[in-house]
């Protein structure tokens, strides 16, 4: 969806900014947003039959943010159904395709926030991770995404999908951008109670601080790097494990040392995750009900026939399983079987990581089992699509930040994704390691023969 | 206390009643508890419904402090745990009314917890056990109406072509405080005078303002009955209570309806019912059999309210004296009994003016009957709060009553016309109205020299000793003094003389 007036508009403003002698890093910068967040210039679906037409009358946090900064929005990208999905083929409206090749997904659920910036239509996009929708595009697309440490973005004007795991981030072409981005949109926002009151951070001057007692060659020097063995399992894709030891290898070389360490309980992140993510979904949900805007069917007898229908008609596949597991784990009787033991074994995987960062600073591994597979091929068997989550989901869980970079490429030519997980707050750390590792690499600035093609 | 009540309790029909009540009190904040719209009540429809209050896509809530300092207030006054960590929970349910699907509350674990209000029933003193008090949002209003001029939502009458219902939001997301009892009251009489105690309560505290028709403090009542000694019955529970007459109107038919049902060998089901005040029942709105499955569970929007120690010492010292601690105060420091000092606390407004009459009359049990008796009197004829007559006025009046210038009846007479007149001087109108007793003693003396000379008989008869012969001696006198006379010291004068 391309907003031409209002982007010439921002266009205008910031050149009048820049004549006047603004030079901020964002300002005349050509962004756009993932269609979870509400925008008040352009209509608003998260993806969903449900929001056809929507017209938010206020902005989100993070675009406002972002405006103020002088960017300047050329539209809404698609997304999976409500942010469920991990290859934006949950879409009501468009079918995404990776650039790298155009017969595969781009991931999701911001999948088209990275085939935007893949295709190098935009710099940067912003996007949202409640399991890995941030990390998995980008690593699908060949990119750099950061979902940083819970409460660092507002979720005020994100549409909420699972209120606990939601966090904003950006996908761009490298960590540098990221910071850049990431420092305009993040910060307190009073109007929500779970943002982080911590100081605004400027994450792009601190890349530039570089680590105490680093040198030019040795960047990662004293970085100590942590590999949980559960995150490189016999499983996991020989072209991707290639890809990924031969990045390790490189950020070694820089200086940073691998240790091995645990995360036992990474298995069990994926039931905990299908458990609390649909059961606030379903809640969350419940407001799209056709009563004061969104879809409302056009034939019902009564109040509960105009529910039905407008909800059985606004809402694709996937939301409604998530709607109806939710529904279920929360229900008398199941509650504490399912939801509350999910949130007991959540807390003992954030204490997991824990464990981990007494003994490293970073972690490190893959985003997802494989590189991107071609569209259409997922199983109709929703569980075994879950599985493909098993990398991102522990540290949304633990509320942790995490990041894809470009690795190295993998079967098929296509993009593969390193993942860094830092502790809370350790935005800086990650995007240290990702930009030292990009000043001695190329990946991130490979780019699709489309793109090639049209230059 | 359970078992107190129960002795003291008269049963029905040889059924003992036991009620429970659950009360919503709409809390004073000038803005609502997770938005910043406004609570003022009154307006056009929707049109104090932020984009949070209609739950747009991508709004949050965020608790508002005020709302929590009142909770923290009640807390403190019944003697209960402010808890140091209260939990929000969404209670998901789909109604038109409920814009978000899910209502905010606090479930498992409410901010105020346990406590007490104390109240007598008469001269009999009470007190009901509180389970809880929990913060929550109210939800907005289903307005019906009928053909194209259904005005039955108040204002402007819409222009539809048929039946109609609309949502009207300004109400929701409005704080309110549901306080919940154990099921300790055994009379309506019970009922009804713990209802009247909490709502001075929370009138005193300054953290509701009371007002039972615009629905700021409404109450369901969970209603049982059972047979001396056997365990709890099965309850049905009236809504939405809100006005004191009505609840003692439906608790006693309701009692009576269960007593009929369990007589005529049905059983009681548990049930949801409204009271119908034009006729006088109520009736049951819904069993409960299909019963909402509420799915609460922790909001993820809201993290713990967490209320330190700190929090609530600022909020303990900002308290205004409480009804319980003034009444033992005026016990102390005015000589009042238990019950006139609970009767001087029944409100802000009677505490204040009592200690106000008192102090300036210096005659604070006078001050106290006067205020039980004459001015209580006049409020109720009037059906307001607004006592007419200031306190320096009533004192004054008091004072001359004490220093026996004037009658008790010529007082009673005298504060006609000071309510009336919304004050005056005192002493210029017992003047006017020569209402002054006779306190020149030569007068009396003469008065009763020529009572005694011209009443020989009666004279004999009380020295043979007939008190009735006496009384009329003092009566012939006072008839003379024209009713200026103390009767007291003419009774006294009259002894001395004939002794």
């Amino acid at each position: 969806m391309i907003d031409s007036e209002g982007a010439l508009a921002q266009a205008r403003t910031a050149d009048r900014r820049r004549a006047e002698g603004d030079a901020g890093p964002l300002v005349g910068v050509p962004i756009a947003h993932k269609d979870i967040f509400v925008t008040r210039g352009q209509p608003t679906t998260a993806g969903s039959r449900m929001l056809e037409g929507y017209r938010s009358p206020f902005d989100a946090t993070v675009v406002a943010r972002l405006a103020d900064a002088g960017t300047v929005t050329l539209g809404k990208l698609n997304c999976d159904e409500f942010a469920m999905g991990s290859s934006t083929e949950n879409s009501a409206y468009h079918l995404t395709r990776n650039p790298w090749d155009e017969s595969r997904v781009p991931g999701g659920s911001s999948g088209g926030s990275a085939a935007a910036v893949a295709a190098r239509l935009l710099p940067a996009a912003t996007g949202t991770d409640t399991g890995g929708s941030i990390r998995q595009p980008a690593s699908f697309c060949g990119i750099t995404g950061i979902k940083p440490t819970y409460g660092v973005c507002s979720r005020y004007g994100m549409i909420a999908f699972a209120s606990s795991l939601d966090q904003a981030g950006v996908l761009a072409r490298s960590a540098e951008d990221c910071a850049i981005v990431l420092g305009a949109m993040s910060g307190f926002d009073p109007r929500d109670s779970t943002s982080a009151e911590r100081p605004p951070q400027d994450f792009h001057a601190e890349l530039a601080q570089g680590r105490a007692g680093a040198s030019a060659a040795k960047p990662l020097q004293g970085l100590r790097i942590g590999l949980p063995r559960e995150f490189f399992p016999a499983a996991l894709a020989g072209d991707v494990d290639r890809t990924l030891r031969a990045a390790l290898a490189e950020m070694a070389r820089l200086g940073a040392t691998l240790v091995d360490v645990q995360l036992p309980r990474t298995e069990l992140s994926i039931p905990v995750y299908y458990l609390i993510a649909p059961a606030e979904a379903s809640s969350n949900l419940s407001r799209f009900d056709g009563v004061r805007y969104g879809h409302r069917a056009e034939h019902y007898e009564d109040l509960q026939s105009m529910y039905r229908a407008s909800r059985s008609e606004g809402f694709g596949p996937e939301v409604k399983r998530r709607i109806m597991i939710g529904t279920y784990v929360l229900s008398h009787g199941y509650y504490d079987a399912y939801y509350l033991q999910a949130q007991k074994l959540r807390r003992m995987i954030a204490d997991d990581f824990q464990a981990c960062f007494r003994e490293c600073d970073v972690i490190a591994g893959p985003v997802a089992p494989t590189v991107a597979w071609p569209i259409g091929t997922q199983s109709d068997d929703p569980v075994a699509n879950y599985l493909a989550d098993i990398f991102t989901l522990p540290a949304s869980l633990a509320g942790l930040p995490g990041m894809s970079i470009p690795a190295g490429f993998g079967a098929g030519a296509m993009p593969v994704g390193l993942q860094l997980v830092g502790n809370y707050f350790a935005e800086g750390t990650l995007l240290h390691a990702a930009h030292a590792f990009q000043r001695a690499t190329d990946w991130h600035t490979r780019s699709p023969r489309l793109v090639e093609a049209a230059r | 206390m359970n078992g107190e009540s129960a002795r003291r309790a008269p049963l029905v029909r040889g059924f003992e009643v036991v009620i429970g009540i659950e009360t919503h009190a709409q809390l004073s904040t000038q803005s609502k508890i997770f938005s910043g719209a406004s609570t003022a009540f009154g307006a056009a429809p929707n049109t104090q419904a932020s984009a949070v209050d209609l739950a747009l896509p991508g709004t949050l809530p965020v608790a508002n402090r005020g709302a929590v300092e009142r909770a923290i207030r009640f807390g403190l006054a019944v003697g209960a745990t402010i808890a140091p960590v209260s939990i929000f929970a969404r209670k998901n349910y789909f109604y038109p009314d409920l814009p978000k699907g899910y209502q905010i509350s606090q479930y498992e674990t409410p901010v105020v917890q346990g406590g007490a209000v104390d109240f007598f029933v008469g001269e009999v003193a009470h007190r009901v056990q509180l389970t809880r008090a929990h913060l929550e949002e109210d939800a907005g209003k289903s307005l019906h109406g009928v053909g194209r001029d259904g005005t039955r939502a108040g204002d402007a009458p819409l222009d539809f072509p048929g039946d109609w219902s609309g949502i009207d939001l300004n109400r929701a997301g409005t704080p309110l405080l549901e306080i919940v009892t154990e099921p300790d009251m055994r009379s309506s009489a019970e009922a009804v005078e713990y209802a009247r105690a909490l709502h001075t309560l929370v009138v005193w505290l300054g953290i509701c303002d009371g007002n039972m028709q615009e629905g700021s403090f409404r109450c369901d009542a969970n209603v049982s009955v059972r047979r001396p000694g056997a365990p709890f019955g099965t309850r049905r529970e009236i809504k939405n209570l809100n006005s004191f007459r009505f609840m003692q109107q439906a608790i006693d038919y309701e009692v009576q309806w269960q007593i009929d049902l369990i007589e005529d060998g049905g059983s009681v089901k548990q049930a949801t019912v409204l009271f119908d005040a034009e006729h006088g029942e109520t009736r049951a709105m819904r069993s409960k059999e299909d019963a909402h499955d509420y799915r609460y569970f922790p909001d993820p929007d809201l993290p713990p309210l967490v209320i330190g120690p700190d929090w609530v010492e600022r909020v303990r010292a900002a308290m205004p004296e409480l009804p319980r601690d003034r009444a033992t105060r005026f016990q102390s420091e005015y000589s009042l009994s238990v019950y006139d000092a609970a009767m001087m606390t029944q409100s802000l407004t009677i505490a204040d003016y009592f200690e106000a009459v008192a102090k300036a009359s210096r005659e604070p049990k006078l001050a106290a009957n006067w205020i039980m008796g004459e001015v209580s009197r006049r409020l109720n004829a009037a059906g307001v709060d607004d006592i007419a007559v200031p306190s320096a006025t009533l004192a004054s009046l008091i004072a001359r009553v004490a220093d026996r210038t004037i009658s008790n009846a010529a007082a009673r007479q005298l504060l006609d016309t000071l309510w009336d007149q919304g004050g005056g001087d005192v002493d210029a109108l017992i003047d006017a109205r020569g209402l002054r007793q006779m306190r020149d003693a030569g007068e009396l003396e003469r008065i009763v020299d020529e009572v005694i000379a011209a009443n020989p008989k009666s004279v004999a008869e009380f020295r043979a000793g007939k008190d009735k012969a006496f009384n009329a001696l003092v009566g012939q006198a006072m008839k003379a003094s024209r009713g200026k006379a103390d009767p007291g010291e003419v009774g006294a004068l009259l002894r001395s003389k004939l002794a």
